[in-house]
């Protein structure tokens, strides 16, 4: 009776690992450049509306945010509507002039994103407006969701 | 003499655990990373008038006016309309080409002014100007589909034809200061 032997590869069987390190530090490279660490700690809140003809930001890098709502308080309540900048309130609406425009000297292409509290009233949102036009950051953005 | 050569050993950094190293950063960043785009209506403001300037005459027939009160009642043009036919309306008042009287001349002279309260709830705002910018943005599409046979969307930025539609229909949008309430 026939008897084969059974044939042992001769190739190494391992996959080469030396170029890891480049692909992984690739992918790293790549993240590091996408992330905006910048990050603030909201102290009102903003529940965003939603509206269906929305377009998006492409350029992070542009954007200014104000933020618009209810006050956190302890204890889950809320106050009154403030405005916030950045990490502070505002409780002089007339200082956001100069806020802005110390931000549009060094960012000529800013783009103003209004991130409103759906609750809020109309008015406080038109007297920041107003800041805005005299300090001559005139692209702004209501910020909403995608209507589903 | 003879100097006896020593087998140095090969000075090399292990660097096997670079790979290690490296995954652990790259988790870090993907984890701090956001990905979600920020999304919203874009829109530009006049700029500030100078003193004892007067504001340009416009025709009464070229200005739609809307106004928005405090409970979310919507006047068009002093007729009470509800919000699911302002996109209609507005769209009917834009493309009017000077047919009707009491419409717009043509689309580059038409301005939609939108007035609300002081106690205008937000929500209501965004969804008003949201049904403005959609018929703008439907008249856009439809001119687009007829002459280039794309949508408005998927023209190029700042290419030829896009800045043509967007010249065809301009968006004239102007917020009023609302009455003190």
């Amino acid at each position: 009776m026939a008897h084969f032997q059974k044939k042992s590869a001769t190739t190494k069987q391992e996959v080469p690992t030396s170029a890891m390190p480049d692909i992984v530090f690739m992918l790293l490279i790549f993240f590091m450049v996408t992330t905006v660490l910048r990050e603030v700690t909201l102290q009102v809140q903003v529940d965003f509306t939603q509206a269906e003809n929305i377009e998006k930001i492409e350029q992070k890098r542009l954007v200014s945010y104000i933020y618009i709502g209810p006050e956190k308080l302890t204890g889950n309540r809320v106050g009154d509507t403030k405005v916030q900048i950045d990490d502070t309130l505002i409780d002089d609406l007339g200082a956001i002039r100069n806020i802005m425009y110390d931000k549009l000297q060094e960012q000529p292409k800013l783009i103003v994103s209004l991130r409103v509290d759906e609750d809020s009233e109309f008015g406080i949102v038109t007297d920041v407006e107003q800041e805005l036009r005299k300090a001559g950051t005139l692209r702004i953005n209501y910020s909403t969701h995608r209507e589903d | 003499m003879q100097i006896k050569k020593r087998d140095r050993e090969g000075a090399e950094i292990p660097s096997s655990s670079l790979a290690d190293i490296a995954f652990l950063l790259l988790v870090f960043f993907l984890l701090v990373t956001t990905i979600d785009v920020d999304t919203g209506i874009g829109l530009v403001l006049p700029p500030e008038p100078e003193e004892n300037q007067q504001p340009p005459p416009i025709k009464e027939r070229n200005m739609l006016k809307i106004l928005v009160n405090a409970q979310g009642m919507v006047l068009m043009d002093e007729e009470p309309t509800s919000l699911t036919e302002v996109k209609q309306k507005v769209k009917d008042f834009i493309t009017n080409r000077g047919e009707d009287p009491d419409l717009s001349e043509s689309p580059e002279k038409a301005i939609v002014s939108i007035k609300t309260d002081r106690q205008t709830p937000y929500s209501v705002y965004i969804d008003m100007l949201d049904e403005v910018v959609g018929a703008y943005e439907e008249l856009r599409n439809t001119a687009a589909q007829d002459r280039f046979g794309r949508t408005y969307e998927s023209l190029e930025d700042n290419s030829d034809a896009k800045e043509q539609i967007k010249n065809l229909y301009p968006k004239k949008i102007s917020i009023a200061e609302p009455d003190q309430g």
